[in-house]
């Protein structure tokens, strides 16, 4: 077998990257920094302990900026399909930037910032921020600025003990987000997160995140720090996407199965980028949909396996993403299957490696949420 | 006889001309938390260099290639239950296949564990 390993300097690192190698964390390349994938308990420990405990994330590869001035709204209507004019300041949001043709940008989560409608707080993924950057500055107006925040990173608290081990936090309701104080620290804090589980997504000054993490990693039987790869598995397992995988420009929120972060005011009066196609679809329907399967073997299906019927024959979908569950220990995936073919308990089969693997559809998400609204 | 070692990070160990093989501890580390193995068929023959066996972790999966020709005599079957063996014990009861060797000068290609060491070093 090959193993490779490669070891480029030109990597960007975050504030906790001293603390990621005290931890003895693999560390890979992703997005342009260096990041862990795991650390001594290895992926499906961390899984299983952000599910039965807490865990720690560092995200701060991921692009925090504002938009700013009077139109922001106006401009953040104009790109995505979100209700931003109604929605409520400070409640967090998701919702993906589009292209003229429905297609998707990028995923990200937004919130007008508390007592301002000319400042909007936005979250996207770190892959796609230059992408973003380059989108933004052709579509902006001369009367709003998108300004990029180089002084924070982030941090992700998920699981079951995570609110005990934040009470400063604990009285927030699920995509609440303020800008305050927790454990002493000035920080921006949302009830959200990437994993299905309650808990916290918090912006911190990167002078302040090693110590504020390293408070938290004292209470050592409640929480641990987890990596990417065990990121990957629970986001999955929550039927969350991920960007450049389960959701590209040629994908529309309507296939994707988004329809729940259009808003509705959105849907009749439209005004955003591909307005025309994403409307045809809600009236019309799509030709393939994003859907959940299960699959019925041992084998893990990956990105790229081929969908087809039961009984094999031509490709009817493709798999997305792909993963062992430690959850339900099963082979779960996401992929795009022909419309016909997306009840829930569809009987398919996945090729891999020259077989068929008998797989059915299933309702998402895998693993039940535990959002405290 | 002493284990030996290939540079696909395979160990091998012969008697009476059959061959135990596996992947090297060095190989569970970088592979990570194994969840499935895909092993051959008793039977079947194999040539060196031929994929033999299929490793998935839960990051990607990774394909064995026989260090050795010869016919599989054996597959370790705990793997299909167990898979962690691979992580737990890769060099002992993490085994994954036993070929009858059809080639035994192939041998003389494979490295001491002396030899392993200082390859996976660089």
């Amino acid at each position: 077998m090959s193993i490779s390993e490669k070891t480029d300097t030109s990597l960007k690192a975050t504030a906790l990257l001293d603390l990621h190698q005290e931890l003895g964390a693999k560390m890979v390349p992703f997005a342009g920094y260096s990041m862990p994938v795991q650390y001594a308990p290895g992926i499906l420990g961390e899984h299983r302990f952000v599910r039965s405990s807490a865990g720690i994330f560092d995200i701060s590869h991921m692009q925090q900026a504002t938009l700013e001035g009077p139109g922001a709204i106006a401009f953040l209507e104009k790109i995505t399909a979100c209700e931003v004019q109604n929605l409520t300041h400070g409640k967090y949001s998701y919702t993906q930037i589009l292209n003229d043709k429905g297609g998707i940008i990028d995923d990200m989560m937004i919130t007008k910032w508390p007592g301002r409608d000319d400042k909007i707080y936005i979250v996207n993924n770190a892959a796609s921020a230059d992408k973003v950057n380059a989108y933004v500055e052709r579509h902006l107006s001369t009367d709003t600025k998108m300004l990029p925040i180089t002084d924070r990173g982030m941090i992700a608290v998920q699981g079951p003990k995570a609110h005990r081990l934040l009470a400063d936090c604990a009285d927030m309701t699920f995509l609440q987000w303020r800008d305050t104080t927790v454990l002493g620290t000035q920080c921006y804090v949302s009830r959200s997160g990437y994993t299905g589980e309650d808990g916290f997504e918090l912006s911190l000054h990167n002078d302040d995140i090693a110590g504020f993490v390293k408070k938290l990693l004292a209470h050592k039987d409640d929480i641990m720090m987890i990596g990417l790869g065990a990121r990957d598995s629970l986001r999955l397992e929550a039927g969350m996407c991920l960007y450049g995988q389960d959701l590209d420009e040629e994908t529309t929120p309507i296939e994707a199965d988004l329809l729940w972060s259009v808003g509705k005011r959105r849907r009749t009066k439209g005004g955003f980028l591909g307005a025309d196609i994403v409307q045809r679809q809600i009236a019309e329907g799509v030709m393939r949909k994003r859907v959940g399967i299960i699959v019925h073997d041992r084998a893990p299906a990956r990105a790229g396996a081929q969908i087809v019927p039961k009984d094999g024959g031509d490709s009817i979908g493709v798999v997305r993403s792909g993963c062992f569950s430690p959850t339900l220990e099963k082979p779960i995936l996401m992929g795009y299957v022909d419309i016909n073919h997306v009840k829930p308990e569809t009987q398919l089969g996945i090729a891999v490696r020259g077989k068929i693997l008998p797989a059915e559809v299933t309702k998402l998400p895998f693993v039940s949420h535990k959002y405290q609204r | 006889m002493a284990k030996q070692y290939s540079e696909g990070h395979e160990w091998i160990e012969v008697e009476d001309g059959i061959a135990t093989i596996g992947v090297t501890d060095f190989a569970q580390q970088r592979m990570g938390d194994v969840v499935f193995v895909e092993l051959p068929e008793p039977g079947a023959a194999i040539e060196q260099g031929e994929e033999v066996a299929v490793i998935e972790s839960v990051k990607a999966a990774s394909e064995v290639f026989a260090p050795l020709s010869g016919e599989i005599l054996d597959v370790n079957t705990n793997l299909t239950d167990n898979p962690a063996l691979i992580n737990e014990a890769a060099e002992e009861d993490g085994w994954m296949v036993k070929i009858r060797l059809s080639q035994e000068s192939q041998l003389e290609k494979l490295m001491t564990a002396e030899a392993y060491e200082q390859f996976c070093a660089q």
